[in-house]
This record gives structure tokens, C-alpha cells and sequence, in this order.
């Protein structure tokens, strides 16, 4: 898998309709299965960043290519179809449908892609994240700290390229923190996804080889910066 | 997981919201079901009694009121026909059968209307190919009977049973004008023939022969009156009896005390005369019969009688009556079914609010659009057809348990079993319904801004 992004621009706009610029990147790249934390100050950009390269949000400017498809030119199906295939998600809280059970859930990750809903493989995932015994629960029976180990064996339940997740951790105790982080990155290495993982947390942060500071490669965060910082 | 196991598990979630709103749609298409099964029955019930006769003759007057009285035996208040006029009728060369049916008493058990007539009646179809059949000897004397099953059934009556010589056939007598009057005639009736169940008022008749009925009616007819009527209807001269045409009503006047017993042919009355006219050997036995139209023309040219197609009053009262309390009923049936849509409307789009971060969920998956609004669509489409299926399920089981009872009540023979063919209109109604019901909430689901709703 490679990332690249190349003078992205997005902005969204101020309630009284004035341009309210978020992101301008001029360069990021992200390699073959590299894991990289991303790290900056709330509100700066970084969940925003994360839908720009999923595709859910598409940028003013500038191009975001992944494995040489350039996905901000896709039409809307297109990217969908491109996130279900190969790009896994895991956000900070109520990741998981209540009406839904684990295994559910995560074969609901594989039916959206196109592809055969392979209970074979979900139970396995399920397996590896330690809750083959919770399969049939439904989120609201999980502990918050077991529904993240859900939303990870989902996130992964399409074999993608690239895995987002968006400070997986910040809901769980320091016990757990550790645990889903561990998962992670080992289930990221083993399956050859290349992880991007925001996180506040600098402990989570300095374990990566990699970090990126979001308020170095954010021209935005910048500008902000020398006027006196963001709101 | 298919958009439907999809919908289905959303719908379990709001599990009590769900099941009312379902549930509101069933008890609306039972209604329906119900009314439009029951409509078909008596539909049914109205239309089977149109063959066996073309003509029903009578006097002048109301021609429903006529068939009313004939065919579902509704005691209407009309005049009568002269014997005479039936022996006429008769002798036409034209005519093919012509059965008296004289329509007066009722029994004292049950209150069941009597009808004086003779064996041809039950040679006719009572309905399209269908013979009456009967168990027992029928009429050989003028105080026999032959009995409707269910007059049989209610009253507990029986023919004589050669294999059970110690049954002995049920009697009864009549009351005058009905059940409550006490004025019973002391002339006494043998059942001589009871009838197996046809579906048709038959089966709450009481056939005698017509010689008991004229036997009993003799008694309040003063000949002086009867005379009068005779020579209004015949204002030309009483066919074959010049001599009444030169008798002074007053003559005849009963002296005070005088019990009339016996009576001559031109002093009965009948209330109709059932008319087939012949017809060619090689003619369709489901066709007119070529004389039919001449027939009823001269009918009405004529003063006195009028001749009535049974079917044509009794399509016009299906429509104009029946037809348009159907519409209402299904009218508001449907209303309530809308009522009901409308509830699903707002049970899914109250939910909606809640949802916006499961689509966003689904959306970042990589759900299409497309697919997010099928699964609302979905959800609406469940809700509807499943009400509606429980509905059919419920209005048959509504006809089914009700049956019985409204057999027992009205004559109606109901089966329990009856479908109506435009139940089928209800399904393909319902999914229009649900697509209409689930259109907005499903773009709303369409519309998600799935990075909004994902900081939600
Ligand atoms: N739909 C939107 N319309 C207008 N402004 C928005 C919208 N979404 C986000 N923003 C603004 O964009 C900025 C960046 O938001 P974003 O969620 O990307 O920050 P973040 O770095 O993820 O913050 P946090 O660490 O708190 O999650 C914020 O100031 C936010 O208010
Ligand atoms: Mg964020």
C-alpha cells in the first residue's frame, strides 16, 4: 500500500458563510505497511484528514492516491466502494451497530464490500481479538474496551491496505489502552496494513517508529499559530 | 448480511414500536379482508338465486320488492295475483313452467315464513346447475311440507323414517301475520320432505302445498272483497267467468258469524307466479330464451302484472345498495390502512435522529447511498407487507371463528374458507403504501453527511 497526499485543501465554512480553511497539506505519504501516529492539537484537522483519505470527505484541492488510484477524482460510489474494499475504520466510540451482534457486526463490515460475508473468517477475527466466546453479544452487552476489540476484528474483516483509526483508545482504561493498541499494530503487521492512528495520548504516540504532527505538515495550523493559535 | 436481514434486525431493535405499528396495519387490512370476504358472500348469495326462472310475475309495483319477497322471502307489503291470472299463465303457449308461490304465514316455532306452492317448485335449479334434494316423500297431500335444513335444524324437526318406525314425522302449525301474533290456525302440518342445505333462503323456508295454504288463507278472505279485487284487476271480464262479471260483490257479503271453509279457484290468490318460457330444443341452457323480451314488453304494456328478470332488481339493489356500503366500508378500511402507514411513517422517522450515527457507521464501511436508503426502504416495506400478511391471516380467522355464528344467525351459508380475489389488490397496495411510507426517511438516510454525523 502507499499514501499519497499532494497539496490538499479543505476547508468548510463558518456558519455566517466566511471560509473557515482546515487543511492545506503540501506533502504526506505513507509507506507499505508503516505505521505512523498522527498527533495534533484538538481541532486541528486530524479526524478531518482521516475522512479526506477514506474518501467520506473529498478535498477543495489536491490529490489523494492510494495504490496509484487517485480517489478524490472517483465518483461517490467509486470511493465507497473503494473504502469497503480497502480501507478499515475504527473511531473512538460507538463503533458498532446496537441492533447487531459482534459476529454481525462484523460480517456487516464485509457485506457492504462487495464481497461474500465469510463467517468463517469473522469468527476468526473475532478470535484474535479474544472475544470468540462474545460473538453472539450485542454491543450494548460488551464493555466499552470489547466493543474496540469488535471494531477492530471489523475493521479488518475486508483484508484492506490501509487502516484508520481515530484515537481507538481514548475510551478505554490504561489496562485496555495497552491491550487494543497491541492488537492493533500486531494484527496491522501480520495482515501487511499500513496503519495511520490518531491518538493525544504521547505515551501511545512515542511507541510508534513514526509520528506525525499534524500542526508540521498543516499549513493551516500554522497560519493559526502565528495569529495566536486556533479558537 | 442481505439488505433485508439488514432491515429486519433494525426493526427487532425498536422491537415494541415496531410491533404496534406492524400491528396497526393488520388490524386495518383484517378489517378489510373481513368486509371484502364477507361482501363476496353475500354477494354470492344475492346472484346464485337468478336461475331456475326467468320470470318472476307479480302485480304491479316495486319489482325489488317483488323479488324481495320471492327469492329472500322479506315479507314486503304487496298485492297479490288472482289464481286465475296464474291459471292463464299457465295455459300460455309460450310458457314453458309456471309455479304458484303464495307467500303468507309463518310457523309458530322459529317464525319461519311459509310459502304455499306445488312439486314443480323443487323440479326448477334453486341455483345455476343445482337441484334441490330431498329427503322424504315431499308433497302428496295438502297439508304436507317440505322444510329448509336449517328450519329442520332449528325447530329439531324430521320426516318419517321407514328404518325407525317410532320417529314419526314432526307436525306444526301457523300463525297468522307472525311469531308474536297469537293467532294460530288449527289446521296441522306434516313434514314431509326436508330439504339438504343450498346456501339460499330456502333453507329457512317452510314449503306447504298450495291447497293447505288456500285451506288456511280461506279463513280471513270475506268473498265479497275478493270479488271486488277481481273485477278491479280484470276490468275487461273475469277470464272463463262471465257469470262473477254479473255478481254483486255485496251479494257474496259473509253473514255475521259465518266461518268460510273451501274455496273456489277464483277467490285464491297468489303472490307470484315463477315463469320459464319455452325455449327451442337445441337452445343454450344459459341463454335468454328467444321469447323472453317479447314477453316482458307485453308485460309492460299490460296494467295489472309486471314481469321481472330476478337478476336485473337485484344487481341494481347489489349496486345500489350493498355495492356502495362496500365502497364505504373499503373506503375506510383503506383509510384506516393509510392511517396505519402513517404511523410506520413516523415511527421510522422518529428513529431516523437516533440512527444518524449507525448510517454514518455503515456509510464509513463503504455502504453506498443507495444501500442506506434500501435498508429504510426495506425496514418500511417489512413493517407494511408483514402487518398486512398477519392482517389477511387475522380477517380469515375473524370469518372463520365468526362463521358459525353468523350462519346460525342469518341463513347465510358462509364458508369459512372463503377468499376474495381482490384481497390480492392488498398486498401489491401495501408495497406502494411502504415505498410511499419509507421514501422520506429513506432520503434522509440518502442525504446523511456522513462526516457530520461521525463527530456526532
Ligand atoms: N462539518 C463541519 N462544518 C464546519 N466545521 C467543521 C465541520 N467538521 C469539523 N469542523 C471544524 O473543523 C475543525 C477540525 O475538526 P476535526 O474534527 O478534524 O479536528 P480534530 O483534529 O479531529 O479534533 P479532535 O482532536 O478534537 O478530534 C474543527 O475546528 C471543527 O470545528
Ligand atoms: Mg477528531
Amino acid at each position: 500500500m502507499s499514501l499519497l497526499l499532494e497539496r490538499v485543501e479543505k476547508s468548510y465554512r463558518e456558519p455566517d458563510g466566511t471560509p473557515l480553511p482546515i487543511l492545506d497539506i503540501e506533502n504526506f505519504q505513507l509507506g507499505d505497511a508503516e505505521q505512523v501516529a498522527l498527533v495534533g492539537e484538538s481541532g486541528g484537522g486530524k479526524t478531518t484528514l482521516l475522512n479526506v483519505i477514506s474518501g467520506i470527505s473529498t478535498p477543495d484541492s489536491g490529490r489523494v492516491v492510494i495504490d496509484g488510484v487517485e480517489i478524490n477524482a472517483l465518483p461517490e460510489v467509486a470511493r465507497d466502494r473503494f473504502r469497503a474494499e480497502r480501507i478499515g475504520f475504527v473511531f473512538q466510540t460507538f463503533n458498532l451497530l446496537a441492533a447487531f451482534s459482534a459476529l454481525e457486526n462484523v460480517l456487516l463490515g464485509m457485506s457492504f464490500g462487495g464481497g461474500k460475508a465469510d463467517r468463517v473468517r469473522a469468527l476468526e477475527l473475532l478470535d484474535r481479538v479474544g472475544l470468540s466466546k462474545r460473538a453472539s453479544h450485542r454491543p450494548g452487552q460488551l464493555s466499552v474496551g470489547e466493543q474496540q476489540r469488535v471494531a477492530v476484528a471489523r475493521a479488518l474483516a475486508n483484508r484492506p491496505s490501509l487502516l484508520l483509526a481515530d484515537e481507538p483508545t481514548a475510551s478505554v482504561d490504561i489496562a485496555n489502552q495497552e491491550n487494543i493498541l497491541t492488537l492493533i499494530r500486531e494484527a496491522c503487521l501480520a495482515d501487511n496494513v499500513s496503519l495511520l492512528l490518531v491518538t493525544h495520548s504521547p505515551d501511545i504516540a512515542s511507541r510508534f517508529g513514526r509520528v506525525a504532527r499534524l500542526d508540521e505538515i498543516n499549513r493551516v495550523a500554522q497560519t493559526t499559530a502565528a495569529a495566536g493559535g486556533p479558537a | 448480511m442481505n439488505l433485508l436481514s439488514i432491515a429486519y434486525k433494525s426493526i427487532k431493535q425498536r422491537a415494541l414500536s415496531s410491533s404496534l405499528t406492524s400491528l396497526s396495519v393488520a388490524l386495518g387490512v383484517m378489517l378489510m379482508v373481513t368486509v371484502l370476504v364477507i361482501h363476496g358472500i353475500i354477494d354470492r348469495m344475492f346472484s346464485q338465486q337468478t336461475i331456475g326462472y326467468e320470470l318472476i310475475v307479480g302485480r304491479k309495483g316495486s319489482g325489488l320488492q317483488l323479488v324481495l319477497n320471492t327469492v329472500y322471502r322479506l315479507k314486503q307489503p304487496i298485492e297479490n295475483l288472482p289464481y286465475l291470472y296464474y291459471l292463464e299463465l299457465k295455459n300460455d303457449p309460450r310458457v314453458e313452467d309456471a309455479v304458484p308461490f303464495a307467500l303468507g304465514d309463518f310457523t309458530k316455532e322459529g317464525g319461519f315464513p311459509i310459502i304455499g306452492t306445488v312439486s314443480d317448485y323443487f323440479v326448477l335449479d334453486y341455483a345455476p346447475d343445482h337441484k334441490f334434494k330431498i329427503r322424504g316423500s315431499g308433497f302428496r297431500d295438502s297439508f304436507d311440507a317440505i322444510i329448509g335444513s336449517e328450519v329442520a335444524r332449528e325447530n329439531g324437526w324430521r320426516v318419517d323414517d321407514p328404518n325407525t318406525p317410532e320417529n314419526e314425522a314432526s307436525t306444526f302449525k301457523l300463525v297468522h301475520g307472525g311469531a308474536e301474533s297469537d293467532h294460530e290456525h288449527d289446521e296441522v302440518f306434516t313434514v314431509r320432505g326436508v330439504m339438504q342445505k343450498t346456501g339460499t333462503p330456502n333453507d329457512k323456508t317452510v314449503f306447504i302445498h298450495l291447497n293447505g295454504f288456500y285451506a288456511i288463507a280461506g279463513h280471513d278472505r270475506p268473498p265479497n272483497e275478493t270479488l271486488t279485487k277481481l273485477k278491479a284487476f280484470y276490468t275487461e271480464g273475469i277470464p272463463g267467468r262471465p257469470d262473477l262479471d254479473q255478481t254483486d260483490p255485496e251479494t257474496l257479503k259473509p253473514k255475521p258469524g259465518e266461518h268460510i271453509h273451501g274455496m273456489e279457484d277464483w277467490q285464491k290468490e297468489v303472490t307470484a307466479v315463477l315463469v320459464n318460457c319455452k325455449r327451442p330444443p337445441d337452445w343454450p341452457a344459459d341463454a335468454a330464451s328467444p321469447q323472453l323480451g317479447d314477453f316482458e314488453a307485453e308485460f309492460k304494456r299490460g296494467f295489472k302484472a309486471q314481469a321481472v328478470n330476478p337478476i336485473v332488481p337485484m344487481r341494481e339493489l347489489m349496486q345500489d345498495i350493498v355495492g356502495n356500503i362496500r365502497k364505504v366500508l373499503v373506503v375506510m378500511t383503506g383509510l384506516i390502512i393509510i392511517v396505519s402507514g402513517v404511523s410506520i411513517f413516523v415511527s421510522i422517522y422518529n428513529s431516523m435522529s437516533d440512527r444518524r450515527r449507525e448510517i454514518a457507521v455503515m456509510r464509513a464501511l463503504g455502504a453506498q447511498r443507495r444501500t442506506v436508503f434500501s435498508i429504510i426502504l426495506a425496514e418500511s416495506l417489512l413493517l407494511c407487507v408483514g402487518g398486512g400478511v398477519v392482517g389477511v391471516l387475522m380477517g380469515h380467522g375473524l370469518v372463520f371463528a365468526v362463521a358459525p355464528y353468523v350462519a346460525a344467525q342469518s341463513g347465510l351459508l358462509i364458508d369459512p374458507f372463503a377468499f376474495e380475489p381482490m384481497e390480492l389488490s392488498v398486498l401489491p397496495g401495501l408495497i406502494v403504501l411502504a415505498s410511499l411510507v419509507g421514501i422520506v426517511p429513506g432520503l434522509t438516510a440518502y442525504r446523511t453527511d456522513v462526516a457530520k454525523a461521525l463527530a456526532e
